[in-house]
């Protein structure tokens, strides 16, 4: 596939610790229970557990919309300033808005002028191959379109941490596969670190080059392992031997859910 | 919409209009139903007819109160929801007096504004307001604290400002509840200043409580069908702006 990567932007990823970190919620009880780990800048970790084991309330936590009870998280980015950028679950498009100005929306925050943010955002649209979109509104786009606007609104503020909560658990398994595809080549052309939330053991596999496994609420950390494949993830890859063969490694370790779950 | 179509669109409410009309023509005109208690429907054109230039008067009075008490309770309204919004403690604190306003009887309190702002237009223009306001707020405060959780989390993540979630995340989020809420609001400013006429004195309140006191039942219903043809026409102004606004976004404004 031919995308249309700067290279020449990239810019050293954020490297994540997070010490001992406790989060309990009234009526859910404790959800992360003592999580330790470390990211080191420039990796591509994949958070993987079951449905309603804490990932997603361990990634808000890193992205600063929730605060820990207990432990400690820094962030680090060198001399540069911390940046985060953040894929929801739902692309999380802001209706009145079209995917221009979708896209520029974190810039504008930030108080860009309007012709240099939608410069960017047109940068960050051929990116994701939806330049020619961008006057549509997110009514008139597929899942996999808005997903990919999502994508480019985060990636605008060029983040040296990415944070995704798995944005492509609504896709169609074609769109899904491309839109995974997709992203590692973002990842390998800007050199961000990245922290990917999912609850499908393919996808984390295909994706990242280090995958941890949480437990069923309150969530530990049951495995963290790094992932031996090839760093150019292709189509080709999840027929490999290797790649079915890391899936069972790392499936052993995810916990199967009660029956009645 | 081809002739056909809009006729066969208009048909299906114009048919119980006019057969309805049909039988209290005949009634009235048989002696069946006295005229003193429902005029022929004739006669109320007539009367629409014959005072053409006082009915017009009145009602562009009426309307012109009507649409300044809409404002002000539009503006007043929105504000108060939106420092209401900003915190519980303030819903908590102030709440409860907003609804004051929608179980106030206005026909006990207008007497009351004749004291407070003289006999005209304020008097007219204080009433519309008062019955058109809490539907404002009610609506206002409702779109404002529906806003999609995840674009707050959105705009929390860019460290967007109070003012900036404010104005390019949660008045815009809430919209579509703000123009409804104006729906109910234009259709009650036209009931508010018409009660306020018939204290206050003016517009088509007047025409109605003096067409009354003559025994003229005919100019009651004209003036009636006009005041009702101001709601109409307010409330279809709201609907343009609304779909002029909400048009190339919100499912209710789209067209199929």
């Amino acid at each position: 596939m031919n995308f249309d990567l700067h290279p020449e932007q990239s810019k050293s990823g954020a490297a994540v610790l997070c010490e001992g970190i406790s989060r309990a919620f009234t009526g859910a009880g404790l959800v992360l229970d003592h999580i330790t780990f470390q990211i080191q800048p420039g990796e591509f970790v994949a958070l993987l557990g079951p449905s309603g084991s804490g990932k997603s309330s361990l990634l808000r936590l890193t992205a600063g919309l929730d605060r820990a009870d207990e432990g400690r998280l820094s962030i680090e980015a060198g001399q540069e300033a911390v940046s985060r950028g953040f894929v929801f679950q739902e692309p999380t498009l802001i209706p009145w808005r079209n995917v221009l100005r979708n896209t520029t929306l974190p810039l504008e925050l930030q108080g860009w002028e309007t012709d240099k943010a939608e410069a960017r955002a047109e940068e960050e649209l051929r990116r994701v191959r939806l330049v020619d979109f961008a006057a549509r509104y997110p009514h008139e786009l597929s899942g996999g379109m808005k997903m990919r606007t999502s994508v480019a609104r985060a990636l605008i503020t060029r983040p040296n941490l990415l944070l995704l909560d798995e944005p492509f658990a609504a896709l169609d398994e074609p769109t899904r596969h491309a839109l995974q595809q997709q992203l590692r080549e973002i990842w390998t052309a800007l050199g961000m670190t990245v922290l990917f939330v999912t609850h499908s053991i393919s996808e984390a596999v295909f994706l990242a080059d280090r995958v941890i496994v949480l437990s069923q609420r309150p969530a530990r950390i049951l495995l963290d392992s790094a992932i031996n494949l090839p760093p150019a993830r292709t189509a080709a890859l999840r027929t490999s031997l290797n790649y079915v063969q890391e899936m069972s490694r790392i499936s052993a370790a995810v916990p199967i859910p009660e029956a009645n779950a | 919409m081809n002739p056909n179509a809009r006729m066969s669109s208009l048909l299906p409410p114009l048919l119980p209009l006019l057969v309805s009309m049909g039988v209290f023509e005949l009634a009235v005109r048989s002696g069946w139903v006295p005229s003193y208690l429902i005029p022929a429907p004739s006669e109320v054109v007539r009367s629409l007819i014959d005072d053409r230039l006082e009915l017009a008067m009145a009602g562009w009075t009426t309307l012109s109160s009507a649409l300044v008490g809409l404002l002000l309770s539009f503006s007043a309204g929105t504000l108060f929801a939106i420092a209401l919004s900003s915190s519980d403690l303030a819903r908590r604190a102030f709440y409860p007096y907003a609804v004051f306003f929608q179980t106030v009887p206005i026909i006990a309190i207008a007497p009351l504004l004749v004291i407070w702002f003289g006999f005209g237009q304020p008097t007219v223009i204080a009433s519309a307001a008062i019955v058109s306001v809490f539907p404002i707020i009610a609506s206002t405060l409702l779109g404002l604290k529906s806003t999609e959780p995840a674009l707050v989390d959105l705009f929390t993540l860019y460290s967007a400002t109070t003012r900036q979630m404010l104005y390019m995340l949660k008045i815009p989020f809430a919209l579509p509840q703000i123009f409804s809420g104006l729906r109910i609001a234009s259709g009650l400013a036209v009931v508010g200043a018409i009660v306020g006429e018939f204290i206050g004195g003016g517009g088509l309140g007047s025409v109605v409580d003096s067409a009354r006191t003559q025994q003229r039942i005919d100019r009651v219903f004209a003036a009636v069908l006009i005041s009702a043809l101001l709601g109409v026409v307010l409330v279809g102004a709201v609907n343009f702006v609304s779909a002029l606004t909400l048009g190339s976004w919100h499912t209710s404004e789209r067209k199929p």
